[in-house]
């Protein structure tokens, strides 16, 4: 009876890793790439694994989003070979990382750049950083106190699991906290659907949604601290940087690359990866 | 072996594997407690649970993190009451018509359409709270938002009425006849019958339904992330923005790293829930014992 138990377990121990392999036609065997993070980063990173994909049918790349905080947890708990972040590693991220022997490489893949858009009847058409340090701080509550007309200033803002939240309170925040009455939506195209709606309105969105929600919402010029003039954000202005609120882009991998992960970040720095960055609405970054 | 030895053996090792499927609820709950005293435990120590009680919660900053648990104990409750006020009326009435007044055709038609209702994925009525209630309560109100406490409340409603119908309704079928028909015989129309003899009956039933349903209300994740804002901020007014514990618990457990202090302090509050629920349940189950209505 024990034997019969123990044969039984065996075969379907066998079957389930048969399965594993997928479909086994190819000779080759299928390799695996996953990657994770960034939210702001899953269009433009599922539109790279599309590509890449056609022309390596032996690779098997999976993306998942979540934020960059989920991406760079995973990476240090070694659930994911690349982890994609719309953000550097916190000092906090990196001694955790040390703590368990993973050695963070950071890769540059595009540039994005982070818009804000407002209702499209606001008379405001660009706001000073420190204008958007003072709102999102709460210290300013109402338009007419940054020249626009008397309507209370409706906050929206994206979830703390999200990279770009972390960008906005490290760079345009300089550091200090949320107005706890800003709203947490959970996603870019819940905060663009409530912008669109809602008058008095403002929320930070990346410069891809922007372009899509084209004329729903209304994009503001951002004037720099030692700025004479506000810089309206297009894809010059945040390569060069001269429009303040833009960012990098990272892969973060642990150590050197391994091959198949090698070939998926060659690519995306390739012309062809870097047209994609283009076409997704990021910033390529050579 | 002689057969009756192997029949002994054969016997105790049913009794053996059924004992264990009866029990395996009992042992789930256990390892979940388990479970969550052990990720949420080294926060006693350091920062120490003094940190929970703060009425700040702000876990993502380069100042000072906060856990104060205040904003969202209070976001919680806020909506579940909200809801409750909504939903206890209505259930309530709604559990009297099907119970005594209904034909049998209309209970017919009615029971199903209300264990529909119970079975709509929550995540279906945030996007209906979403595109039709929000901007509902934003024109009904002249908000400049319809994200709002109310709103999340009014989902809640709907979640829990389905609960609480059904549960009142069999506490007030289960009241005997040997009541109704004394009231009747004295002369009691059928309406003073209802409201003076077969709802005092079925009170302590009706109480134990309004409790499960708000331990259904304050567990419920997807709907109030969707609809509420989640601002953590201490208020009382509906028509503000609240974070609820378990939107808390959904929104930043995926990205807080592992093991650190904010991961702790979310299972601090997946305790907080797990007690409060916890306690609803039994006293709910100790009113319907006490009042012999427990099936």
């Amino acid at each position: 009876m024990k034997k019969v138990a123990l044969t039984l377990g065996l075969l379907l121990a066998a079957a389930i890793t048969g399965c594993d392999s997928g479909p086994s036609q190819q000779s080759a065997p299928v390799q695996t790439l996953s990657i994770k993070g960034s939210d702001t980063m899953v269009h433009l990173v599922s539109s790279w694994t599309e590509e890449f994909m056609k022309a390596h049918a032996d690779i098997d790349v999976s993306v998942t989003g979540g934020g960059s905080g989920t991406g760079i947890a995973s990476l240090i708990n070694g659930t994911t070979d690349i982890c994609a972040a719309s953000r550097g590693m916190k000092e906090k991220e990196q001694n955790m990382a040390k703590e368990r022997n993973i050695s963070p490489v950071e890769i540059s893949v595009a540039r994005d750049g982070i818009v804000m858009v407002v209702h499209p009847e606001n008379p405001v058409n660009s706001l000073t950083i420190d204008q958007l340090r003072l709102i999102y701080t709460g210290k300013v509550t109402n338009w007419k106190e940054v020249g626009g007309s008397d309507t209370p200033i409706l906050l929206l803002s994206r979830e703390s699991s999200s990279g770009t939240f972390v960008f906005f309170q490290e760079h345009v925040l300089n550091k200090e906290d949320f107005s706890s009455s800003a709203r947490l939506l959970a996603g870019t195209s819940a905060l663009v659907q409530s912008v669109a709606a809602d008058r008095g309105a403002i929320a930070y969105v990346g410069l891809g949604f922007a372009a899509e929600a084209k004329t729903s919402v209304k994009t503001l010029g951002v004037q720099g601290a030692d700025q004479p003039n506000p810089v309206l954000p297009t894809e010059e202005t945040v390569r060069s940087g001269a429009y303040a609120v833009s960012r990098p882009l990272f892969f973060y991998t642990n150590g050197t690359p391994t091959k198949t992960a090698q070939q998926f970040i060659d690519f995306c720095l390739s012309p062809a990866g870097q047209q994609i960055v283009r076409e997704t609405g990021y910033v390529p970054v050579s | 072996m002689s057969r009756s030895r192997r029949l002994f053996i054969t016997d105790k090792a049913m009794r053996l594997l059924l004992v264990s499927a009866a029990s395996t609820s009992v042992l789930v709950v256990c390892l979940i407690f388990l479970f969550l005293f052990k990720e949420a435990g080294p926060f006693a120590l350091s920062p120490g649970l003094g940190k929970l009680l703060g009425s700040q919660w702000i876990p993502v900053s380069f100042q000072e993190e906060h856990f104060g648990v205040g904003p969202l104990l209070s976001g919680s409750a806020l909506v579940t009451a909200l809801a409750m006020l909504v939903t206890v009326p209505i259930s309530v009435l709604a559990a009297i018509y099907i119970a005594e007044i209904a034909r049998p055709a209309e209970r017919e038609v009615l029971k199903p359409f209300i264990e529909i209702l119970a079975s709509i994925p929550s995540v279906v009525l945030g996007f209906f709270g979403l595109l039709v209630v929000a901007p509902l309560i934003k024109t009904l109100f002249g908000l400049n938002t319809g994200l709002t406490a109310l709103t999340g409340a009014l989902l809640l409603s709907l979640m829990a009425i389905p609960t609480i119908i059904s549960l009142s309704e069999d506490a007030l079928v289960s009241v005997p006849y040997a009541l109704k028909n004394a009231s009747l015989a004295l002369g009691a129309s059928h309406l003073q019958t209802i409201f003076r003899v077969t709802l005092p009956a079925a009170l302590p039933g009706i109480v134990a339904a309004v409790m499960l349903g708000i331990g259904r209300v304050i567990g419920e994740t997807m709907a109030v992330l969707m609809v509420t804002g989640n601002s953590a901020i201490l208020t009382a007014s509906p028509l503000a923005s609240v974070r609820t514990m378990t939107a808390t618990i959904a929104a930043e457990m995926g990205e807080v790293p592992f093991g650190s202090v904010h991961y702790q302090a979310l299972f601090w509050i997946g305790i907080i829930l797990l007690v409060i629920t916890f306690f609803l349940n039994i006293i709910a189950q100790r009113v319907l014992k006490k009042y012999g209505m427990m099936k």
